[in-house]
């Protein structure tokens, strides 16, 4: 029996999809979700051995959901279906992944359901979400997948070969590379400091302060920047709903000015 | 109500403004000839207005009055009898100017007469031209209007969502099948003549209709017409289409979905109709295309040169479209 998760926005098109595996034999609907986050989440929960993913939906595109899809354990199957979406398509086909045209034929499906393989990571990678970048980072922890919504991050800072990335709530760890970040969510974080990325919304204000004082040590500040002068006074962003505080390396010092 | 003369319609301001800069830049030419030096230019364009302009404005008053006549008459005749008018205001205005100021040396109003007759050539040549190239985008405005209508996406989802119904509530599967018909029968027609409001609000609705069956509670409506003539006419698929981008970039986006309104009413002899939906700069379709309001700006100002107008603007957490046109009748 294959257990299967499908997810689209609308209504109509689970019915259809719904009845289409009705009529096929040994597979069985273990979950239904509206979104690519809900997806993620009832994925979580049901384990299923096959996703099939709806391309544009709200609050989270099916491509970005393949993506954060890749960390589950198991690894679920995907197929994408799609009314029309000719950038998708194109992107589909160039990396040989499959996926179903809406309206679903009965054969179409069955052959596809047979099929069905894991994607390889680097075909998924190779795909853009529909949006601009990622609405959610995706965390793997203790076998669970936690989707961090990218407008609740306070800041994305560098250590060693983690990221730390700090909502309101609590810090978590991923693995990328923080230009790259950059490049993605560059509208949404400034860079305050050669290791850290803030958004400036949450920023509340800067301060100057001792560097021995300031409560965040950075990594990096014993090593070139400012080994000359250690009790140089710096200045430091002060955080909306959190204590600790982010330097602002002597570069970036004219967006206080600016404020 | 298509426009059977080729003649240009002196009903509309654009045209009068364009025949205004055409003729007083043609007289500033004749000033900048005749003056042997600069300083000479001012003074001389000054009694030249003098002359031209009370011709000028005299005649676009009489065009502007005559235009219902003259309209109904074949282009070349149409042509002709303006030409006669125009030469005969001329003769009239130096005749009636000779009596009142008395001219030491009469001017030859034979003469004016002749150069009328080159200047009203010179703006029908002018307007023959802008016709000419305005001719293939009216053709292509058609096709154009076909396919920016039709959104492969809504297509598609839309017989998606028809199939889905069809095991178990083939009735409203057979009325969601009726509503598209309705709906390709008026993509697919010759689009070029204006049409009632009250009919493009009916197709509208049919479009809604469909919109609704896919998107459910998602998708609110409220309109807000009660004020609006149905018999007023507009160009066709003004509304349908961008209730669609209202329903693309608006609702289709928000998980929750959200509420379209659409309002219309006239004042000062113009309808006013305005189309706003829920907008969020984050969850924007990436692929949105531009392609509906450069479209139905582009048929605006076919149909109604520069009386109509569309504007489009995000204000906060809605999106919001304005058009306005003549009241037609």
């Amino acid at each position: 029996m294959l257990t299967i998760l499908i997810a689209d926005d609308e209504t109509p098109a689970r019915n259809r999809l719904r009845d289409l595996l009705g009529d096929i034999a040994e597979v069985r609907i273990v979950a239904e979700a509206k979104n690519g986050k809900e997806a993620i989440d009832l994925a979580m929960q049901t384990k299923p051995d096959l996703m099939l993913l709806d391309i544009r939906m709200p609050l989270m595109d099916g491509i970005e959901a393949a993506q954060h899809a890749q960390k589950l354990e198991p690894k679920p199957h995907i197929i994408f279906t799609t009314a029309f979406d000719a950038y998708a398509i194109k992107a589909f086909d160039l990396n040989a992944i499959d996926y179903l045209l809406k309206p679903i034929r009965l054969e179409r499906l069955q052959t596809a359901i047979d099929k069905a393989q894991a994607l390889k990571p680097k075909q998924i990678d190779a795909l853009k979400p529909l949006q601009k970048s990622r609405t959610h980072l995706s965390i793997h922890e203790r076998g669970r997948v936690i989707l961090v919504p990218v407008e609740q991050i306070i800041y994305l800072r560098a250590e060693l070969k983690y990221i730390t990335v700090r909502t309101a709530e609590r810090e978590y760890l991923i693995e990328e590379s923080l230009t790259h970040l950059e490049n993605e969510f560059g509208e949404r974080f400034v860079r305050l400091h050669r290791n850290c990325l803030v958004a400036p919304l949450f920023i509340a204000g800067y301060e100057k302060r001792h560097i021995q004082q300031s409560v965040e040590q950075n990594l990096e500040s014993n090593n070139g920047e400012n080994s000359d002068n250690v009790n140089e006074q710096r200045w430091v962003a002060l955080l909306k709903g959190i204590p600790e505080t982010v330097a602002i390396s002597r570069r970036q010092q004219h967006l206080v000015r600016e404020t | 109500m298509r426009k059977n003369s080729r003649l240009p319609n002196f009903h509309n301001l654009g045209i009068h403004l364009r025949i205004l800069l055409i003729v007083n830049l043609l007289a500033a030419n004749t000033a900048v000839l005749f003056s042997k030096q600069l300083t000479e230019f001012l003074p001389l364009l000054a009694e030249l207005s003098a002359v031209v302009q009370p011709i000028l404005l005299l005649s676009m008053l009489v065009l502007y009055a005559l235009y219902p006549l003259i309209n109904k008459l074949p282009y070349w005749l149409g042509i002709a009898v303006i030409l006669l008018l125009e030469i005969s205001l001329t003769f009239f205005v130096f005749v009636f100017f000779n009596k009142l100021f008395l001219f030491a040396t009469i001017p030859d109003p034979y003469r004016a007469c002749l150069l009328t007759a080159i200047v009203t050539s010179i703006v029908f040549y002018y307007f023959h031209l802008q016709q000419r190239a305005y001719s293939p985008a009216i053709a292509e405005a058609r096709l154009q209007a076909l396919q920016a209508r039709i959104r492969p996406h809504f297509l598609f989802n839309s017989i998606n969502a028809v199939l889905s119904l069809i095991r178990s509530q083939p009735k409203r599967a057979e009325t969601a099948l009726e509503d598209m018909a309705d709906l390709f029968r008026v993509l697919m027609a010759d689009n070029r003549d204006l049409v009632p409001l009250a009919q493009e609000i009916a197709l509208s609705r049919q479009y809604l209709a469909l919109e609704k069956l896919r998107l459910d509670e998602r998708l609110k409506v409220t309109w807000q017409i009660e004020d609006m003539p149905p018999d007023a006419l507009i160009p066709p698929l003004i509304l349908q289409p961008l209730l669609e981008n209202a329903v693309y970039h608006g609702i289709e986006p928000m998980a929750d979905g959200g509420e379209i309104i659409v309002t219309i009413y006239t004042r000062h002899k113009e309808l006013h109709i305005y189309i706003s939906n829920p907008y969020s700069a984050q969850n924007q379709h990436l692929t949105g295309n531009k392609m509906a309001l450069k479209n139905i700006k582009e048929r605006l100002s076919l149909h109604f040169d520069l009386e109509a107008a569309l504007r489009a603007q995000a204000k906060e957490d809605r999106y919001e479209v304005h058009i306005r046109l003549p009241l037609t009748r």
